[in-house]
């Protein structure tokens, strides 16, 4: 008995060096690519998986093999953590506007070099010149997107919707799910108020937290990704998040539940855009790698994969891509609102000092606690 | 003799010279690193602020009846952490012993079977399986469904401490019946037999042979329960609905804010505290329970 | 009526620790995204799944992670309990017995931040642009790992015999002959359990990785974590269902092999007790 263990242990060891083994790879191109979790078109329904067609292109292009490492972060927060410990070494990020204009005020971010990126063309011009990065130099837009109120139709009253009251209603008290991060949190309150979402003031955040500390008593739970379970199962009728994930929810609700959208009137409106660290080992390769992002088969299995407003041409101009969104997801996707960089200047989230976030980050913990 | 002696001697040192230098390199320093980050400023200068701060941090907080109360933010979250810890930890002893106890006493097939089957659910990770508990537990969950269906009315269970409890108890239970289940498996059974042939009853047998003998077992599994439970931050996320923070909610949330410094001072109180309190709980038992000796 | 009471107590407990695994293995055979509402069973997310290299790569890495933290907390685990058993001097086995004891009492968050911030600062300290990376998760698993393995090795080295390698070498062993043929087989045990403990509690691990893991290695957990955004798919589910029915089949294997050879061995200790032939040499 003991030898056979003793072999059992041993063959455990082997194929642990085996496999570390594998690991070594010899010297072939490296891409470490950094991404949200769930933020590229993975091969699921027959999709094309965009990393996998990235390398096969780039061998049969260049005559060269690459390697696309893929990891993911659950928050700007973590991203912006491992960057700035300068223990990593990552070549493309994926982060949202108001952590650009951080990475770039702290020098985080390489100017890109857009004669390797010709597909920048296809990006529509509202995106140029945002707040962020107004000179256009460190970022390509790779998604879009509105926060709206997702509910369900079958437990709210039709007169109670359309704005951000609906989340303070008592009548729904126990089945509102608010945001448990802090600058989403807030942003909700502050919308309702009317409060500039990147004020200064303290006493204006005081009086968001206030606002968030009363809808406590109402607040089912405070959720991230739980929010699909909840919304989905009926669990929950009222909540707020990102419109293309309103239709991933809609797709798997129980058959009780009949969930519906709308924007408020103020709201958030956020751009997450494609940089290149200052920790990049290969930046034309990275800036190869984006502009193939940006390609047409790319760019639109991408887009249906995570159901976010694309900012390409090649995207929401395409007939195919229409057809698959199907009319109602398209028109709430790309809503008719005018003027975007306009709306989006005045209502996204944009940077705010560290010790404003510090302060933010202490009147979250007392809406947590109490 | 004395010569081969003297070279087992070298060969001890040398066996235990990697794992001292080891220790010494990746337990030793990187607690002084904690320090360090703790007692230091963004700029690396001297200061206590952070200490300071985990200890008169205020924040109002509005009772029921609208009345508001000052209470220092982080004490409170602390207490509240120790107190789920510590229920969950007493949950895990009243179910692990006697469970650790009923596979002691199977024979060694079952023996074997059972204790395979309590490790096996760790194999999957435990974010999975905590996440899986959600579907359980929500208020038109599988749980509430079944209630209904057996005509009792549906109680409330996620977003409260007991949710939080049950998350800990379940992630932590075989950390609990482990060590206790390997004295025990080693117990001589002649001693309990002798004690019933000597006319002691069950209850004193356990009282004055068992359990004396399974302590060891017991402080471990302790320790292996109180201490993950303490510092926990995904369970209190997700079956305490995002409602119950948390010390390991607050120490992670000033490490996304990128407050390494404060992140460090929280964990370095916090560290200080558990070191000593285990620190007696070691010396107490050592001195009342061996007389003495190790 | 008292067996049956206690049988019924355990079995709770089992399906208490199993119910999570109930429901994962139902939900990783939706047809929908969701793991709430149930709406047809379909193989999907097992198709999913074997098409998802990221997940597969994940899995691997995790897999290589706490596989050469087993081997390594193992060696060095071992080797240091055989020591301590050994070592003279009183404050060395004292500071040794202490030291183990804190990866014990720190929770594992203060575990990952402290190392996270050593590994930063030293790697910023000589310049170097990956310090987190899969070496810096594998010293972080070993550390945690190590005493564990300790734990459970002393224990048998306590209980066994000191004279006993000294006899054997009295009797003209090598020390190294000893070792293997007298120590060794007595520590095993000790050493099989630690090593399973430690192989469990690296690929449970999310906390410790979450803070010390860099560029171009993610394990599962990691990866499963950050799909907080977005949301956990049905696809983690049907992967926990693979890696629990691996898990089971290994198991009833091990067990297999284990009772036969348990059966030999009585059988030669029968033969032994009868005045067979002796199978052993030495």
């Amino acid at each position: 008995m003991k030898k056979i263990k003793l072999l059992c242990l041993s063959v455990t060891m082997v194929c642990a060096f085996l496999l570390t083994g594998c690991g070594g790879k010899s010297n072939k191109k490296v891409l470490n690519v950094y991404n949200w979790g769930e933020y590229v078109s993975d091969g699921s329904d027959d999709s094309l998986d965009t990393i996998k067609a990235f390398e096969e292109w780039y061998a049969e292009t260049y005559n060269e093999e690459v390697t696309v490492n893929y990891s993911t972060y659950p928050s700007n927060e973590d991203m912006y953590n491992k960057i700035a410990s300068n223990a990593v070494s990552y070549d493309v990020i994926i982060p949202s506007d108001y952590m650009i204009e951080r990475m770039i005020k702290e020098d985080m971010l390489e100017p890109l070099n857009f004669d390797n990126i010709p597909n920048y063309k296809y990006i529509d011009q509202s995106f140029r010149g945002l707040y962020y990065d107004k000179k256009d130099a460190y970022s390509i837009p790779y998604t879009y997107g509105i926060v709206g109120i997702i509910y369900d139709a079958n437990v709210v009253d039709k007169k109670d919707v359309g704005d951000w009251d609906l989340m303070w209603n008592d009548k729904y008290a126990g089945s509102i799910l608010q945001y448990n991060n802090s600058r989403d949190a807030f942003g909700t309150a502050m919308y309702k108020l009317g409060i500039d979402v990147n004020t200064k003031d303290k006493a204006e955040w005081d009086r968001a937290a206030e606002e968030l500390i009363s809808q406590r008593p109402m607040v089912k739970s405070y959720v991230m990704d739980e929010i699909f379970n909840m919304m989905e199962s009926g669990e929950a009728s009222i909540g707020s998040y990102y419109a293309g994930d309103y239709f991933i929810m809609k797709d798997a609700q129980a058959k009780n539940v009949d969930l519906q959208f709308y924007y408020p009137e103020k709201t958030n409106f956020f751009v997450d855009a494609m940089c290149i660290p200052k920790c990049t080992q290969d930046k034309e390769l990275a800036e190869i790698f984006i502009n193939y992002m940006l390609s047409k088969e790319a760019a639109i299995a991408n887009a249906e994969f995570i159901s976010y407003a694309s900012p390409n041409k090649l995207v929401y101009e395409d007939k195919g891509y229409m057809e698959d969104m199907g009319e109602d997801v398209y028109k709430t996707l790309y809503p008719n609102i005018g003027d975007f960089s306009k709306k989006y200047n005045e209502f996204a989230y944009r940077n705010m000092d560290q010790e404003l976030l510090d302060y933010l980050n202490s009147l979250w913990e007392t809406v947590k606690i109490n | 003799m004395m010569k081969l002696f003297k070279g087992r001697n070298h060969a001890s040192n040398t066996a235990l010279a990697p794992y001292s230098i080891w220790a010494f390199l990746f337990i030793i320093v990187p607690m002084v690193f904690i320090a360090y980050f703790a007692f230091t400023d963004n700029n690396f200068q001297f200061t206590t602020e952070n200490i300071s701060r985990f200890f008169t941090t205020v924040s109002n907080i509005r009772n029921e009846d609208g009345s508001i109360t000052e209470i220092h933010t982080y004490l409170v979250i602390l207490r509240r952490s120790l107190k789920l810890a510590i229920i969950s930890t007493v949950v895990c002893l009243f179910i692990g012993y006697p469970l650790a106890y009923r596979i002691a006493r199977a024979n060694k097939k079952s023996q074997k079977m059972m204790m395979t089957l309590i490790m096996i659910p760790m194999w999957m990770n435990f974010l999975i399986r905590t996440y899986a508990w959600m579907t359980i537990l929500q208020d038109a969950g599988i749980l509430n469904n079944i209630f209904t269906k057996l005509g009792m009315s549906s109680v409330r269970i996620i977003g409260t401490e007991g949710a939080v409890i049950l998350g800990m108890v379940y992630d932590y239970l075989p950390y609990m019946v482990l060590p206790i289940y390997s004295i025990m498996v080693k117990m001589d059974h002649s001693l309990i037999e002798a004690a019933h042939d000597l006319g002691c009853s069950s209850l004193s047998v356990l009282k004055r042979i068992i359990f004396p003998l399974s302590l060891p077992g017991v402080l471990s599994g302790i320790t292996m329960v109180l201490i993950p439970s303490i510092s926990t931050f995904y369970i209190s996320q997700k079956l305490g609905n995002g409602k119950i923070f948390l010390i390991g909610d607050a120490i992670e949330g000033q490490y996304v804010a990128n407050n390494l410094h404060f992140a460090a001072a929280m964990a370095f109180v916090l560290m200080v505290i558990l070191l000593v309190v285990m620190a007696l709980v070691k010396y107490f038992t050592n001195r009342y329970v061996y007389g003495g000796e190790e | 009526m008292k067996k049956i009471i206690s049988n019924l107590l355990t079995g709770l407990v089992y399906v208490f620790l199993f119910a999570p695994i109930v429901v994962l293995l139902v939900f990783s055979f939706n047809e929908s995204k969701s793991l709430s509402v149930f709406s047809e069973p379909s193989l999907y997310w097992y198709k999913e799944l074997l098409k998802d290299r990221n997940t597969l790569e994940a899995l691997r890495n995790t897999l290589v992670l706490a596989s050469s933290a087993t081997v390594i907390s193992t060696i060095i685990g071992t080797a240091a309990a055989w020591g301590i058993v050994r070592v003279k001097s009183k404050v060395y086995k004292a500071t040794i017995n202490t030291v183990t004891d804190i990866p014990l009492t720190n929770p594992d968050i203060i575990t990952g931040i402290s190392l996270m911030l050593m590994f930063v600062f030293v790697g910023s300290f000589f310049g170097a642009r990956n310090s987190l990376n899969f070496w810096t998760m594998l010293i972080a698993h070993v550390t945690f790992c190590l005493p564990y393995v300790i734990l459970q090795v002393l224990p048998k080295l306590r209980q066994m015999d000191k004279a006993l390698p000294e006899a054997a070498m009295d009797l003209g062993c090598t020390p190294l002959r000893a070792f293997l043929k007298v120590e060794l087989p007595e520590m095993l045990p000790g050493i099989i359990t630690g090593a399973i403990m430690a192989f469990t509690l690296s690929l449970d691990d999310f906390v410790i990785s979450y803070f010390t893991s860099g560029t171009g290695f993610q394990t599962l957990p990691i990866r499963i974590y950050s799909m907080t955004k977005k949301t956990v798919t049905p696809k983690m589910y049907a992967l926990a269902t693979i890696i629990f029915f691996i898990t089971l089949a290994l198991l009833l294997i091990s067990n297999m092999i284990d009772a036969k050879s348990d059966e030999e061995e009585e059988h030669i200790k029968k033969k032994k007790l009868f005045g067979g032939k002796t199978h052993e040499k030495n």
